[in-house]
């Protein structure tokens, strides 16, 4: 690129604005965290991405098989450059030993939702029909009230919970996804001594 | 079971009788009355014989980590400190009069010294006064302990008497923070706070440590640095660049026609300043500083260019704005640096070194990023690069040298009076420079006084220009002075404050006297929270709200404090009343009078772009 200043060209010919960091096409990522197993550090990471403006989508915690280390699968939206700060920010703590992106990983999702729905003598049979038909499970029966289980991908959730809507909801919970690459790759493994 | 009303509230209130829970928390409570504390029933002819408790743990921790001054506060529940305090007269202790100067005071001593600052407060309003430096050291990412006290572990959450969760209050602003229960944890703990704090990017570390920590009898032992860093998985610093990055720096740095060097603060926290000129010489090319950047280079230096950013001087944001490579280090492209990112550097591919990940591509996208320590990089890179003979340059650096002598030459500087007659403050601050031979320390404060410092005073070492840059906190400088003062007494130590951030925290006169630190005040009265004059009178249509600001008779104020003082309202005046505070064996202040309609120029209103600067404002005499 030419290297004239800026007062010696006409306007036209002026350079292309400076791209920003973040600019970019938004999309869902999972970042897999190990965190040392301490007090206090799910808020210090979750005050960390309020701090710094990312919106969490679901948050995952919990320990794993070895002792002092737990895991967080943090689910955001942004777009790749806005996630790599998110992961370099994550860095800083101390507490954080290893954060990994993998979205363009191949990777086993899963999430688990209960659900409440609210049921009469009427339906109750066409309810729990359509529970198993939709690979969920029945958790718990009431009188005016079932429970039913679902586990799966997040969009298989989603799913699910589109079909057993128009029954009513009364309650609804969900995990928020967990992930592992798939393979022999680890990242408990990964973590330096 | 089902509780009736009254049952509910008393068992929530109180723990079970007799289990161990409900013996804390009397225990607990009859501490906050400080009732039969444990050593205060020891008479002090006989502490030698006393037990070892948690505060004595804290005082041999620091003494093993080389504190020599701590700046400190004390209140109920850290009294267990002051306590023994008396034991460990290697110590130094400086009882501030506000925790904030004491934050303040340990920043100073950082960042004079390039040792961690130590500062110490109670639980509380002691801990939230300490909040602002806390926040000033981590913006610089300066290396400081700060310690406070904490009610009993077991009325920790009760809204015991001055408790406040000061750890979820310093958590976003801290490197790592700490809650000591146990003092069996404290040599870990404090010897993990330092090396934290000291090591990577510096940064404060906060230790927050209940009061029955600190009079608990403990046999603890104090850990191995090699403990300390195993101990700590999840913080090991990234010390070389990698060696292909700095391949790909070496390849565009020998294709660059027109490159600047952007050198900042982590040049002087790496103690760089010999591998930056190695660096600049090797290549023949300007290096410009940033605000915390000062220092890096000696202005005299011939590859020194200068000071960039809102209020750099013309001639370096010009040189950025053409230039076809920016090599950035150990900086951040904070917004005052870039201005509008947009259209910053448009020609520049950038190549940026930094100790810390997170800050590359965070504010600006770049084309190689460099993760490493400024001194090792640059050891290391300088052999790498081609170097570039005089001659190569010769075109460059001479139209460099002619935009510096025509930005220099220009009339918003140089005489002694304004043209209200009254004297122009960057004159006094030349002077300053001048009559220290430019080897004292400068601190200064926020606002036009800042900025007329970091322009005009004339910068030969680092570490000799102390500046509250990225929190920008009003009432800095007459503290910090006081630690750097006492952190490096062989310099001068000059704090230049304006009148509104002089008030802020004037009550530090006091510790000035009782403690001897010989600090000379060069007091800018304008009468005026001069840059919100200034903003006002650029961007808010001369609309002044607020921006008129009383004061004392500094004088007096002055000597009811026992400080000698001068008062300077003409260029006459100036030299000789910075030969008085530099005569006197003490502190000493100048209340320098000067116009309240002066701006600093040139200025680049925020949001615009570094090509967008503002240099005159009406028509000068
Ligand atoms: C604690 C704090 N409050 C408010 C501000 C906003 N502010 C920045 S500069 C300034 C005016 C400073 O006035 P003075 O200390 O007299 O310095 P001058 O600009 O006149 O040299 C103010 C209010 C700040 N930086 N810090
Ligand atoms: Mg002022």
């Amino acid at each position: 690129m030419s290297a004239e200043g800026n007062a010696a060209r006409p306007a036209h010919t002026a350079p292309p604005p400076r791209s920003l960091p973040g600019g970019g096409e938004r999309r869902l990522h999972r970042l897999v965290a190990i965190v040392a197993d301490r007090p206090g550090v799910l808020n210090r990471v979750s005050s960390l991405m309020r701090a710094r403006n990312f919106n969490i989508d679901s948050l995952a915690v919990s320990r794993t098989d070895r002792e002092g280390f737990s895991r967080m699968t943090i689910s955001l939206h942004g777009d790749d450059i806005a996630v790599e700060q998110a992961a370099k920010q994550l860095y800083r703590l101390i507490d954080v030993l290893k954060v990994q992106d993998v979205t363009a990983e191949p990777t086993v999702e899963h999430e688990l939702a209960l659900i409440k729905l609210r049921v009469t003598e009427a339906n109750r049979g066409e309810i729990l029909k359509v529970i198993e038909l939709a690979r969920g499970r029945v958790l718990d029966v009431a009188p005016d009230a079932v429970i039913a289980e679902v586990s799966g991908s997040e969009a298989e959730v989603d799913a699910f919970v589109a079909v057993v809507r128009g029954f009513g909801i009364k309650e609804l919970v969900r995990t928020g996804a967990v992930v592992m690459a798939r393979g022999a790759g680890s990242i408990e493994e990964a973590v330096k001594k | 079971m089902t509780l009736t009303k009254g049952d509910r509230a008393r068992r929530s209130h109180m723990p079970a009788e007799g289990t161990e829970h409900a013996a804390a928390v009397e225990r607990a409570q009859r501490e906050m009355l400080h009732e039969g504390s444990a050593s205060s029933s020891v008479p002090a002819g006989e502490r030698a014989a006393r037990p070892r408790i948690g505060a004595d743990v804290l005082c041999e921790a620091l003494l093993r980590q080389g504190v020599e001054v701590m700046f400190s506060y004390p209140g109920g529940v850290i009294l267990p400190l002051y306590d023994i305090l008396g034991d460990y007269p290697q110590l130094r202790h400086v009882l501030v009069r506000h925790e904030q100067g004491g934050a303040h005071a340990a920043d100073g001593y950082a960042r004079a010294t390039g040792k961690v600052g130590v500062c110490v407060g109670t639980s509380g309003p002691g801990a939230t006064n300490l909040v602002t430096g806390i926040g000033t050291a981590m913006l610089d990412s300066i290396p400081m302990v700060a310690i406070t006290g904490n009610v009993p572990s077991a009325l920790i959450g009760k809204d015991a008497f001055q408790e406040i969760d000061i750890n979820g209050i310093t958590l976003p602003m801290t490197k790592h923070n700490y809650l000591v229960r146990d003092a069996n944890e404290l040599p870990r703990v404090i010897a993990e706070a330092f090396h934290i704090a000291r090591s990577g990017r510096p940064g404060p570390v906060h230790v927050d440590i209940t009061k029955d920590a600190l009079q608990q009898e403990t046999a603890a032992t104090h850990p191995s640095d090699e403990e300390v860093v195993a101990g700590l998985p999840g913080f090991r610093p990234t010390m070389d660049g990698n060696y292909k990055q700095l391949k790909v720096a070496a390849a565009e740095l020998a294709a660059a026609e027109r490159p600047v060097i952007l050198a900042g603060h982590g040049i002087l926290h790496a103690g760089a300043e010999a591998e930056l000129q190695a660096f600049a010489e090797r290549i023949n090319a300007p290096i410009a500083w940033t605000l915390l950047g000062i220092g890096a280079i000696d202005e005299r230096h011939p590859l020194a260019y200068g000071f960039m950013g809102m209020h750099g001087w013309k001639h370096v944001n010009r040189a950025i704005q053409s230039a076809d490579l920016l090599f950035a280090v150990g900086m951040r492209f904070d917004d005052r640096v870039t201005g509008n990112v947009r259209t910053y550097a448009p020609y520049a591919r950038i190549i940026h070194v930094d100790i810390d990940p997170a800050e590359i591509g965070k504010n600006v996208a770049v084309e190689v990023p460099i993760v490493g320590d400024a001194k090792r990089v640059l050891a290391t890179l300088t052999p790498m690069v081609e170097a570039v003979p005089a001659e190569r340059r010769a075109p460059y650096l001479e139209q460099l040298a002619e935009w510096k002598r025509e930005s220099e030459g220009s009339s918003w500087h140089g005489s002694g009076a304004w043209r209200d007659g009254m004297l122009s403050a960057d004159y006094v601050v030349e002077r300053i420079g001048e009559l220290t031979d430019h080897e004292g320390i400068y601190v200064g404060d926020v606002g036009q006084n800042q900025m007329w410092l970091a322009r005009y005073a004339g910068f030969r070492h680092p570490n000799t220009h102390l500046s509250s840059g990225g929190l920008g906190t009003m009432g800095y400088a007459v503290p910090a002075a006081m630690g750097a003062a006492l952190g490096v007494p062989e310099r001068e130590v000059w704090a230049i404050v304006g009148d509104g951030g002089f008030q802020m925290t004037s009550q530090e006169l006091m510790t000035l006297v009782q403690d001897e630190i010989p600090v000379k005040i060069a007091l800018f009265d304008n009468k005026k929270l001069g840059m919100i004059r200034q903003w006002q009178e650029i961007i808010y249509a001369g609309n002044f709200h607020s921006a008129h600001l009383m004061g004392p008779d500094y004088l007096k104020l002055a000597e009811a404090y026992g400080i000698p003082s001068i008062k300077a309202s003409t260029p006459a005046d100036v030299d000789e009343a910075i030969r008085f505070a530099q005569a006197v064996d003490g502190p000493a202040l100048v209340w320098f009078e000067i116009t309240g309609e002066q701006n600093v120029f040139p200025m680049m209103p925020a949001g615009k772009g570094l090509s967008d600067l503002i240099e005159e404002w009406g028509t000068p005499e």
